[in-house]
């Protein structure tokens, strides 16, 4: 008989997997730019993602506030900071928890945690639903400008909001992380698309660059 | 191309919404007493108004609530936007 050791189920997991654009690594990596007109792109695998639904006026706004570590976002764009994770405004009783660092089962039973009996509230694990895409240098904005209806003027679109909207036809979530940083959120299925349609959109910007 | 005020989000391309047709048809009390004629009268007849008309819009790549807005179908001048249920704005020149 041989000896085999069994490797725990998450861990073997975790090991298989495939982020949505992984398979384009080599290509975003190859479109970056430097200098005045510099933008990067990559994928930021795996964070945790999980979707909350709660009613406006609720009392269970309370709790989950406490549980995150911030009051709920209260309008269109903002963006909470909490205990080890971002809560985002999707629309006045839908909400999107990020974090970097607290895995989705862990994340989605503290946030149950806040739910009463009965109350009109849903959490659930959406960490597959989408991939984040990182688009940053001083050409970040006018990359998005090409296929996004938004006014980014950050006179309008400020560091730290984030929004729904579409880039390249694509619906996805903007989130302007910092100025010149972007996170752009598609569902999975459309990562790959996405991704070659802003490896096309900062082509013209190596040129300028090396011009 | 129309700028359209989502009563949420503000202001976004008409791109980013669906239309959904007339407002304010109210959904049958007791859809299964109704004759097939009433029943398709529900379903299908429309008013076709020139000039302000209620209609419904979704803010789909956005919020993805339903609201609803006074348009021009004329000029597509949009002159009110409202939530859902909330009753139809009366506006300055309404003729009714
Ligand atoms: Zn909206």
């Amino acid at each position: 008989m041989v000896e085999t050791t069994i490797e725990p189920l998450d861990k073997k997991i975790s090991a298989l997997r495939v982020s949505p654009a992984q398979h384009l690594h080599g290509a975003f990596v190859d479109a970056g730019v430097t200098g005045a007109f510099g933008v990067r792109l990559r994928e930021e695998q795996f964070l945790t993602m999980v979707g909350l639904r709660v009613a406006v006026g609720s009392p269970d706004r309370a709790r989950l506030a406490k549980i995150v570590g911030a009051e709920l976002p209260a309008r269109c764009g903002e963006v909470a900071t909490g205990h080890d994770v971002v809560v985002l405004w999707l629309s006045p009783d839908e909400f999107l928890v990020i974090s970097q660092s607290v895995a989705g089962s862990t994340l989605v039973s503290y946030l149950r945690a806040g739910l009463s009996e009965g109350g009109a509230a849903a959490v659930v694990d959406l960490s597959a639903n989408r991939t984040t895409l990182r688009l940053e240098g001083p050409s970040a904005q006018a990359v998005l400008e090409k296929g996004c209806p938004l006014d980014l003027h950050p006179r309008v679109f400020a560091p730290g909001t984030a929004v729904a909207t579409n880039i390249g036809r694509v619906p996805v979530i903007l989130w302007k992380v910092d100025l010149d940083s972007y996170r752009i959120l598609p569902r999975s299925s459309y990562a790959d698309y996405l991704g070659r349609w802003l490896v096309d959109a900062m082509a013209e910007f190596k040129v300028l660059g090396s011009g | 191309m129309i700028l359209i005020s989502c009563p949420d989000c503000g202001p976004r391309d008409e791109t980013e919404f669906h239309y959904g047709g007339q407002a304010h048809v109210p959904y049958p009390e007791d859809p299964s007493a109704l004759s097939d004629e009433e029943w398709g009268r529900y379903l299908f007849y429309r008013e076709n108004t020139k000039g302000i008309f209620a209609e419904r819009w979704v803010h789909s790549a956005g919020c993805r609530k339903w609201f609803n807005v006074l348009r021009d179908t004329v000029t597509y001048r949009i002159a009110a936007v409202y939530r859902n249920g909330e009753p139809r704005p009366s506006l300055d020149g309404d003729p009714q």
